[in-house]
């Protein structure tokens, strides 16, 4: 187990987001998560990187307790990648120096080094060609591999994707799954919140349907999407198909 | 006297044309202190402004200490006290207060009290610029910083500062061009600017309106060429990135436009 979520407990004020979520999730495993909207997908993800805190519950990543030493947040945070919905590049760099920073500011790195490990990042998600342009002038698509290849050149050893691909054009979807398929190949531990079902039964290793603040099914992309136990998975697959 | 005063055209124009020509050195040396003042207090309280902006803005995350937390509520107090109190109170009033009180330190160095005294009001306009560039950001940006491992003091230097700067331009520009107007209140102390030497000219030859039409063209001279500097510097500013609502679909530019890459 990389990450050892136990009976995770979220609110915001009164709103009780996360009701006691147990999860754990083996090293090079690629888990995708599902369910409607406000079931607290997001909350999850943004706990196990510790953009949110919670109130009870713990979770561990390499067999540590993530909280027990605030010193050592940052450096956790950094094993840990988040791709944000929204892409959230840093808009007053150029796209090489979104990927270099990180390493230099966090990891300490040599500029040479982290430039050297920037570009081969970027070529790896398409954008070398792009390497010393303003990010504001990237389509949606190509800020997100950015935003990928941004987290990757900090070699976390999870990845965090927050629905990757729900800002994008139609036709800019593509383009991004595929970096993530790729990743996927490369046997990364992967969590995944996302909306494309086909997406999610080809690369997920383990498929999580979410609802009102619990994981209500957990299984194989077959079982679950092809076998689904309960009512409201059947339910809430059924709305996507029709749609 | 009498042969100066019988000298003086009777007309607007004509008389402010001869109060300038007679009394330049005079209205120039009042000028360059106002100029000074108010560069060196913007400029100071731009300083002040950051140290304070960025103590405003320090962030507590629930997981952080009891301790942390109730400093940081006491650093907001503080600083809150100031920014209050240095813009609630009028700056003549600022000046009298604090030029009686440092007496002793500032003796007769009425320019350097100058500066200290709007320094210290800029100070607190600054610290509110500041805020609300910082405020303005996407909390996305601090987000995805605090996400690749940067702490506190990396997010606010790296990410947050440099693009809060950029957003406040503006505000920062123009309370320079504030300070020009606002440092003849400084007259009140004795300071030799602008309206302090304009006092001194129309008391040589009793003139007030034709000596202080003289004035407020100078005034207009130094603001408007002041503006005309910082949004020529805006624009080149802007000119790194395009900052507008945009297509998420199309890129605006093509590969064959980008720099060729440095080789490492
Ligand atoms: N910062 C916040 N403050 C208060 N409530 C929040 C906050 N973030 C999320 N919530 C609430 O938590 C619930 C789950 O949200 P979220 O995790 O974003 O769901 P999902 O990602 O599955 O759509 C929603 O009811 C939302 O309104
Ligand atoms: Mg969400």
């Amino acid at each position: 187990m990389i990450i050892q979520i136990d009976h995770l407990v979220k609110r915001f004020g009164q709103n009780e987001v996360l009701k006691d979520v147990s999860l754990g999730v083996n090293k090079g495993e690629v888990i995708s998560i599902i369910g409607s909207s406000g079931s607290g997908k997001s909350t999850l993800l943004r706990c196990i990187n510790l953009l949110e805190s919670y109130q009870s519950g713990s979770i561990q990543f390499e067999g540590k307790n993530i909280l027990s030493s605030i010193k050592e947040i940052n450096s956790y945070r950094a094993q840990v990648g988040m791709i944000f919905q929204s892409f959230n590049l840093f808009s007053h760099l150029s796209v090489l120096e979104n990927c270099v920073i990180g390493q230099m500011k966090v990891l300490k790195k040599s500029r040479a080094d982290s430039e050297r490990l920037a570009l081969e990042t970027l070529e790896k998600v398409g954008l070398a060609q792009f390497a010393k342009t303003s990010v504001m002038t990237l389509s949606g698509g190509q800020k997100q591999r950015v935003a990928i290849a941004r987290t990757l050149c900090m070699e976390p050893k999870v990845l965090l994707f927050d629905e990757p691909t729900s800002a994008l054009d139609p036709e800019m979807v593509g383009e991004v799954l595929n970096v993530i398929k790729s990743l996927a190949l490369e046997h990364r531990t992967m969590i995944i919140v996302t909306h494309e079902m086909s997406f999610a039964k080809e690369v997920s290793d383990r498929v999580l349907f979410m609802d009102k603040g619990i994981i209500l099914e957990d299984g194989t992309p077959d079982q679950l999407f092809n076998n689904p136990k309960e009512e409201r998975t059947k339910e809430f697959l059924s709305r996507f198909r029709t749609q | 006297m009498i042969t100066i005063l019988s000298k003086i055209p009777n007309d607007l124009w004509g008389a402010s044309a001869y109060i300038f020509s007679k009394y330049a050195p005079l209205f120039y040396f009042g000028a360059k202190n106002t100029l000074i003042i108010a560069l060196s207090g913007t400029i100071i309280g731009l300083i002040i402004g950051l140290g304070i902006g960025i103590l405003r803005a320090l962030p507590v995350y629930d997981y952080d200490s009891k301790l942390k937390h109730s400093v940081v509520k006491f650093i907001r107090f503080i600083t809150s006290i100031y920014v209050e109190v240095f813009r609630g109170t009028p700056m003549m009033v600022q000046a009298v207060f604090i030029y009686n009180i440092f007496l002793p330190v500032f003796k007769n160095a009425k320019l350097f009290a100058g500066i200290v005294i709007v320094s210290i009001n800029t100070g607190a306009y600054m610290a509110e610029i500041i805020r609300a560039g910082i405020q303005s950001l996407d909390k996305g940006q601090n987000e995805a910083a605090r996400s690749i491992g940067m702490n506190n003091f990396q997010t606010m230097v790296f990410i947050i500062l440099p693009q809060a700067i950029k957003n406040a331009f503006p505000a920062i520009g123009n309370e320079f061009v504030v300070n020009i107007k606002d440092t003849s209140v400084l007259n009140v102390i004795g300071v030799t600017e602008l309206f302090f030497q304009s006092t001194t000219v129309a008391g040589i030859i009793y003139r007030f309106s034709d000596t202080f039409f003289v004035t407020a063209l100078i005034y207009l001279f130094l603001t408007y060429s002041t503006t005309l500097i910082l949004k020529y510097v805006e624009h080149k500013m802007n000119l790194g990135g395009y900052d507008g609502p945009q297509s998420q679909t199309t890129p605006l530019i093509k590969a064959h436009y980008v720099e060729k890459e440095k080789t490492l």
